[in-house]
């Protein structure tokens, strides 16, 4: 009876699931394993594996741990502050804000403020050093990559430092524990679910990344994401684009499957206590 | 003076603008002894812990630790630990690593750790679970990982609060033992904290009773239950029976229409006040002999007495301890002797009631089984 009608609640997210989830991956598989004429075809792995795409991978991979190292450095003193700040929740909002404001919206302002005769521009030349090329360059991909995705990863480490009792950070007092040990030996393992899952919201969508990629990297940088927008919108050779497409679902699988499980006991056994 | 270990100079505690949680509160505690902190639930028990552990600070007031002011003295600093009410065991580490904690914190070389940390691990009886998570223990055992962890660091004070509420009754009585025993054998000053009076009594050299964040009374167990100052404490403490009399002159009370003798003195003539009759101290006898005659109304076997409640011909009512066998409906007489009255002035507090015991005394009054502090 009960499990009947669970199952019945679980109709429309199974249809959304399979139309929108299951389906497009069977059709990225399929046309993976066509050329540009649309034939069989597996000279497209085969591609994959020269030296032009798997610099591309090595690349992608190198700018999305980039960008969660910086995010992650960037968010964890920010999340600890956050959370001693009388008002946590006003302030918690404050920086998730900008998440709600859309994606291409975020990347043109950043044009507007990053070009030649932007407001950035006009300040280091009042400064005496500049104007000077910022647009199109690793940093201002790196800065506008991570702000984008530093909202993701303050909200997990926020909420690993929130689910630890005060009792235990008294206790590391109570015994003889500075801020700094207590922060060293108590909240940094305590937090490292947190941590972890901040990383994965945010490596994962960085790696597939190329909206901002062509406009604030222009063709500067060429992604894995580029790569695939490029084979699809501009040389048509589909084939490819989904050859490249798997591989990043495996690997964001894999990425899945590494990073979930492995210590996950701590929260599992703090919430026990 | 070397004696006192713990004192508190006129300690007010006060959260933003909420009323106090603590008023002007003064006392010294002293080395190598038993203290409990008794009272209802928000009367200020864990502020009380928290300031001397330095996890706040006064408002108003000063605390010293062993003569020193420790104001500007962070609680990493302070040579006190405490048993948390909820243990605050650490739940990435092992009980092993729970114990060590302090003495990683200070730097120790690994033999001294080793041999420190088993030594505790001893004590409290917990060799052979050193690899266990904590998650995994019961609660008893999370308890004594708690104190262990605590005693290793090898603190003059240590502070417990509520440290056996989580468990079982039995559990809990065993645990009592094995705290008052390890307080003796360790020889350092423990503060107790629990809202369970009869632990308290079992447990304490001293017990505080406070109230609304002021001490009410603090003396010995046997001091505060034989000689409350007040309805408070005489309800807070035990169960008792509580009338309003009239003191009519040193030895002589008033209740129910009657006179009785009595032992207790030092008020102004006809003074009205309250009597205290403990419901032990209450003997079943027959209409005749009785001093009180009462309808008995409800009786509870208890185990080792039967609870006896009933009702005299004013509509008192009166609790009685008995081993001796009742009907409901019985008339019978409750029998009592001069010094199971305890006569209180109306909201008296402590130093007006030790002040008055003075000078009763010295005016060579009968003050029998009253001890002067
Ligand atoms: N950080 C705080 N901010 C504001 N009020 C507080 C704070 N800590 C405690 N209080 C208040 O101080 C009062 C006393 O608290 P305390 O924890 O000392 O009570 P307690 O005697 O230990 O009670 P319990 O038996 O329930 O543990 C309570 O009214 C509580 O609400
Ligand atoms: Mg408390």
């Amino acid at each position: 009876m009960e499990s009947r009608s669970r199952n019945l609640y679980l109709i429309p997210y199974g249809l959304w699931i399979v139309v929108f989830v299951v389906a497009p991956l069977i059709l990225v598989f399929y046309y993976s394993m066509l050329d540009i004429n649309g034939k069989w075809t597996l000279a497209n792995y085969t591609r994959f594996f020269t030296p032009v795409y798997l610099k591309m991978a090595i690349k992608s991979f190198w700018y999305a741990l980039l960008i969660t190292a910086v995010s992650l450095v960037v968010a964890y003193p920010a999340a600890l502050a956050i959370s001693r700040t009388r008002h946590k929740q006003l302030w918690l909002l404050l920086t998730v804000l900008p998440s709600w404001i859309n994606l291409l919206l975020k990347a043109y302002a950043f044009i507007g403020l990053f070009s030649a005769h932007g407001p950035v521009n006009a300040m280091l030349a009042a400064l005496g050093v500049g104007p000077r090329q910022i647009m199109f360059t690793d940093f201002s991909f790196l800065f506008v990559a991570v702000y984008i995705f530093v909202p993701f990863m303050i909200l997990p480490i926020f909420n690993s430092i929130e689910e630890i009792s005060p009792s235990l950070i008294a206790a590391a007092h109570d015994m003889g524990a500075s801020e700094w040990v207590t922060l060293r030996r108590v909240i940094f393992p305590l937090t490292a679910n947190g941590v972890k899952s901040g990383c994965r919201a945010v490596f994962i969508p960085a790696l597939s990344l190329f909206m901002i990629t062509r406009l604030i990297a222009g063709n500067r940088i060429i992604t894995l994401g580029t790569a695939i927008e490029q084979h699809f919108l501009v040389t048509q050779d589909w084939g490819m684009g989904s050859t490249i497409a798997v591989f990043l679902v495996i690997a964001m699988g894999l990425i899945m499957a590494l990073t979930d499980g492995t210590g996950s006991g701590h929260v599992g056994r703090e919430r026990r206590v | 003076m070397d004696d006192i270990i713990v004192r508190f100079e006129n300690v007010t505690k006060q959260y933003d603008n909420d009323p106090p949680v603590l008023t002007d509160i003064s006392f010294e505690l002293e080395r190598g002894k038993f203290y409990t902190l008794l009272g209802p639930s928000g009367c200020g028990k864990t502020t009380i812990l928290r300031l001397i552990a330095g996890f706040t600070e006064p408002t108003m007031g000063k605390i010293y630790l062993s003569g020193q002011d420790v104001s500007s003295v962070p609680a990493s600093k302070r040579q006190v630990n405490t048993v948390f009410q909820d243990y605050a065991l650490f739940p990435h580490l092992n009980v092993y690593e729970n114990v060590a904690f302090g003495l990683r914190v200070k730097r120790m070389d690994r033999p001294t750790i080793d041999a420190k940390v088993r030594e505790a691990l001893r004590f409290v009886n917990l060799i052979g679970l050193e690899n266990r998570g904590v998650a995994g223990l019961s609660g008893g055992q999370q308890q004594r990982v708690a104190i262990a962890r605590a005693l290793v660091n090898e603190p003059q004070v240590l502070l417990l609060d509520e440290p056996l509420s989580a468990l079982d009754l039995k559990l809990r009585a065993e645990m009592q033992y094995e705290l008052r025993e390890l307080q003796q054998r360790l020889g350092i000053t423990f503060v107790f904290v629990t809202h369970d009076q009869e632990e308290a009594l079992a447990l304490s050299d001293e017990v505080f009773v406070l109230n609304n964040g002021v001490i009410q009374q603090r003396g010995t167990p046997i001091d505060i239950y034989d000689e409350p100052v007040n309805r408070f404490v005489a309800d807070f403490i035990g169960e008792s029976n509580i009338v309003p009399a009239v003191m009519v002159a040193d030895g002589l009370v008033e209740f129910l229409g009657r006179r009785f003798e009595c032992v207790d003195g030092g008020f102004r003539p006809d003074e009205p006040a309250e009597v205290v009759i403990r419901p032990e101290d209450l003997e079943v006898t027959t209409v005749e002999q009785g001093k009180v005659q009462v309808r008995v109304d409800s009786l509870l076997f208890r185990g080792v007495h039967y609870e006896i409640c009933c009702y005299d011909d004013d509509g008192n009512e009166w609790l009685v301890h008995s081993t001796k066998r009742v009907k409901v409906g019985d008339r019978i007489g409750l029998y009592f002797d001069p010094d199971d009255i305890h006569v209180m002035r109306i909201g008296e507090t402590e130093a007006e009631f030790d002040r008055r015991l003075e000078s009763y005394a010295t005016q060579g009054g009968v003050a029998d089984g009253v001890q002067i502090a």
